[in-house]
C-alpha cells in the first residue's frame, strides 16, 4: 500500500503501537491509527510530519490518505512545531463565565505570543481548546496531559514559572 | 439523600481501588450473573421498571435499548461505553472514571452479558489522560482478580474491556461517529438506519451507552428497579448527576434524586456568586435551550419538568448565568463552538454553523443590523432537522432560545453598538 519508511518509528513507539493493535480484532489494525498518531507525535516532540504519517500508514497497512484524514480531523494532532509545554486554554462557556478571557490575555502578554503560536525559545505554545469536561473547575487549562483547574492569574504565574 | 448510585463510594478513602469497591458490595451483581442468578430477560425487566434513561443527553430508555439487541445471532456483538464527555458544561463522567471506575466495569460486564457481547470498548476522550489511566488500572485489577477474561469464575462466560482514546472531536459523542472513530476513521456520523443494534462496530450488532448510564446498572440490580424508580419520579427514575458550573459559589457535581427543585440544586452549589442576581440557566448542556431565571426557579430537575419549562435535561449540565452576563457574547462563544466542531459532512451544518457564528460575532461587536436577527432564525431553521446527526440541531437551538428570551439585548447591541450589561 504505502511506501512510508517505518524506520522513522522508534523501537519504543512500535512496541507501544503494537499494544494498541492488540486491543482490536486481528483484521482491524486501522483501529490503532489514532493511538499510533499520538505515540509518534510524542516521539517527535509533539507534532506530526508527512513522513511520520506515511510511516504509520505502512506500519498499519493503511493508505496514506486514510491516515492524513484522521490526523487532520481530530484537534489533538499537530502539524507544525509546538512548544515543549503545550498549553491548552479552555475558553468555552463555563470557563468564559469564570473569567477565561482575562487569563488568556494575561498569558499572551506574559509569554509574548498569541493563541496558536510558539515562544521563540520553543518552551511554550498556546492553543485555544474547546470544552475539556472540567466545567466545575472553571476556568481551566491543560498543560501536556495535566489538568489545572480553578485558575487565577497568580496560579497561572506559579504554573508557568515552574515549567522548564 | 445524595450520592446513592454512581458516587456511592465517593466519601471513602481511595474510592477508585478494587478493595474499596469490593468492600462496598461491588461486583456482587456481576458474580450473581456469573452464577446464573439473572437471565438477560430479568435484567432488561428490572431496567424497564427502573425507568433508567440514557444519561448522555438523549434520554432514551436503557431497558428498551438493550432489548433491541439480537443477542442470539451468532458472531461477535459489542457493548461500547461513551466516555467522550464534551458537551460544554458537562463534567460528570470524568469523575465516575476517576473515582468509581469499577462500577462502570461491572455495569459494562452486565450489559455485555445481557446483550450477548463478550467484548466491550470504553471510548474515553483523548484529553482525559488521568481518567484513562485510572480506568485502565481498574481493568487490569479486575482481570487479575478473575472478574474479566475467559470463562470467568468457571461460569463459561467470557467478557473483557479495552479502552479506545479519542483525539479531540466533540462530534464523536454521537454514537455512530464514535463507532467510526474506533474503526480508525474520521468521526463522521453514519446515516441511520441501519441502527447500531443491527449494524454497529465493525458491522456487528452494538449497543452504546453513556458512562453514567452503565454505572447505574449494578445498583439497579442490587436494590431492584422499583428502588431506583422511587429515588426519582415516575418516568424519571433514579438519581442523576448534575454538573453545576458558572456563576455559583460552589460549582460541582451533585448526584441527587430526579425531581429535585432547581432552587435546591442552586443552594447545594453554594448559591449565586457574590450574591448577584440569577439571570439565565442552561439546564442540560450547551445544546439545550436557555431559560430565564423566573422559569428556571419554577422547574424541577427531571426530564418532564425541564421539558415543560421549554428546555431539556440533556446531560444534566446546569450552566448558571448572573445579571452581569452578556447574552450576546455568551451565544457568540457557543456558536463558535458548533462551527469549530461541525464535522463538515452535511452542508446545512457545515455552512450554517459558520453563518450563525459570524452573524452573532458581528452583532456582539456592534456591526450587526436588524435584519440579522431574522436571518439568524432563518439559518437556524434551515439547519435544524436537515442533518444526519443532532449537532446541527444543537447549533440551532441555542440561537433560537437566546433570541427568544433575550432579544432586547441583541437589539441593544445592534442599535447602540455596545453591550447592555457589561461595563
Amino acid at each position: 500500500m504505502s511506501k512510508g519508511n517505518i524506520d522513522l518509528l522508534t523501537a519504543e513507539s512500535r512496541v507501544e503501537i503494537d499494544t494498541w493493535v492488540a486491543k482490536y480484532p486481528d483484521d482491524q489494525k486501522q483501529s490503532a491509527v489514532m493511538a499510533a498518531l499520538r505515540i509518534v507525535q510524542d516521539q517527535n516532540g509533539g507534532w506530526l510530519t508527512e513522513e511520520l504519517m506515511d510511516a504509520i500508514a505502512t506500519y498499519l497497512d493503511m493508505p496514506a490518505i486514510a491516515v492524513y484524514e484522521v490526523a487532520t480531523f481530530y484537534s489533538m494532532y499537530e502539524h507544525k512545531p509546538v512548544g515543549k509545554n503545550k498549553l491548552g486554554v479552555c475558553t468555552n462557556i463555563s470557563c468564559q463565565l469564570r473569567g477565561s478571557e482575562k487569563l488568556v490575555s494575561h498569558m499572551e502578554k506574559k509569554l509574548g505570543i498569541s493563541m496558536g503560536e510558539v515562544t521563540e525559545d520553543g518552551k511554550f505554545s498556546l492553543k485555544e481548546v474547546e470544552c475539556l469536561g472540567a466545567c466545575a473547575g472553571a476556568p481551566m487549562m491543560q498543560v501536556g496531559t495535566d489538568y489545572h483547574e480553578n485558575l487565577t492569574v497568580e496560579r497561572i504565574d506559579a504554573i508557568l514559572d515552574e515549567l522548564k | 439523600m445524595a450520592n446513592d448510585v454512581c458516587f456511592r463510594t465517593l466519601d471513602q478513602d481511595k474510592p477508585w481501588t478494587l478493595d474499596t469497591y469490593l468492600s462496598a458490595g461491588g461486583y456482587d451483581e456481576w458474580k450473581k450473573v456469573l452464577k446464573g442468578e439473572f437471565t438477560p430477560e430479568q435484567i432488561i425487566a428490572e431496567l424497564k421498571t427502573s425507568a433508567l434513561r440514557g444519561r448522555g443527553g438523549a434520554g432514551f430508555p436503557t431497558g428498551l435499548k438493550w432489548s433491541f439487541m439480537p443477542r442470539n445471532v451468532p458472531g461477535q456483538k459489542y457493548i461500547v461505553c461513551n466516555s467522550d464527555e464534551g458537551e460544554p458544561g458537562t463534567c460528570k463522567d470524568r469523575d465516575i472514571l476517576r473515582f468509581n471506575p469499577h462500577q462502570l466495569i461491572e455495569g459494562m460486564a452486565i450489559a455485555g452479558f445481557t446483550i450477548g457481547a463478550t467484548q466491550g470498548y470504553n471510548y474515553i476522550r483523548g484529553e482525559f489522560w488521568e481518567p484513562y489511566k485510572r480506568f485502565q488500572a481498574a481493568i487490569e485489577d479486575a482481570r487479575a482478580a478473575g472478574l474479566l477474561g475467559k470463562n470467568i469464575m468457571g461460569s463459561g462466560i467470557d467478557f473483557d474491556i479495552e479502552v479506545h482514546l479519542g483525539g479531540g472531536a466533540y462530534v464523536c459523542g454521537e454514537e455512530t461517529a464514535l463507532i467510526e472513530s474506533i474503526e480508525g476513521k474520521k468521526g463522521q456520523p453514519r446515516f441511520k438506519p441501519p441502527f447500531p443494534a443491527s449494524y454497529g462496530l465493525y458491522g456487528r450488532p452494538t449497543t452504546i451507552n453513556n458512562t453514567e448510564t452503565l454505572s447505574s446498572v449494578p445498583m439497579i440490580l442490587k436494590n431492584g428497579g422499583q428502588w431506583f424508580l422511587e429515588l426519582g419520579k415516575p418516568n424519571n427514575g433514579g438519581t442523576k448527576i448534575f454538573s453545576v458550573s458558572g456563576h455559583v459559589n460552589k460549582p460541582g457535581n451533585f448526584e441527587i434524586p430526579m425531581g429535585t427543585p432547581f432552587s435546591e440544586l442552586l443552594e447545594m452549589a453554594g448559591g449565586m456568586l457574590e450574591g448577584r442576581k440569577l439571570k439565565a440557566v442552561i439546564p442540560g448542556g450547551s445544546s439545550t435551550p436557555v431559560l430565564t431565571a423566573d422559569v428556571a426557579m419554577g422547574m424541577n430537575m427531571d426530564y418532564d419538568s425541564i421539558s415543560k419549562a421549554g428546555s431539556m435535561l440533556g446531560a444534566g449540565s446546569v450552566i448558571i448565568m448572573d445579571e452581569t452576563t452578556c447574552m450576546v457574547k455568551t451565544l457568540a462563544r457557543l456558536s463558535h463552538f458548533y462551527y469549530e466542531e461541525s464535522c463538515g459532512q452535511c452542508t446545512p451544518c457545515r455552512e450554517g454553523t459558520g453563518w450563525l457564528s459570524r452573524m452573532v460575532h458581528r452583532i456582539e461587536h456592534g456591526q450587526g443590523n436588524q435584519e440579522d436577527l431574522d436571518k439568524l432564525l432563518d439559518v437556524a431553521g434551515k439547519i435544524e432537522g436537515h442533518t444526519i446527526c443532532a449537532l446541527g440541531d444543537a447549533a440551532a437551538l441555542p440561537v433560537k432560545s437566546f433570541l427568544k428570551n433575550f432579544s432586547d439585548e441583541f437589539r441593544y447591541h445592534i442599535d447602540h453598538k455596545k453591550c447592555m450589561v457589561a461595563n
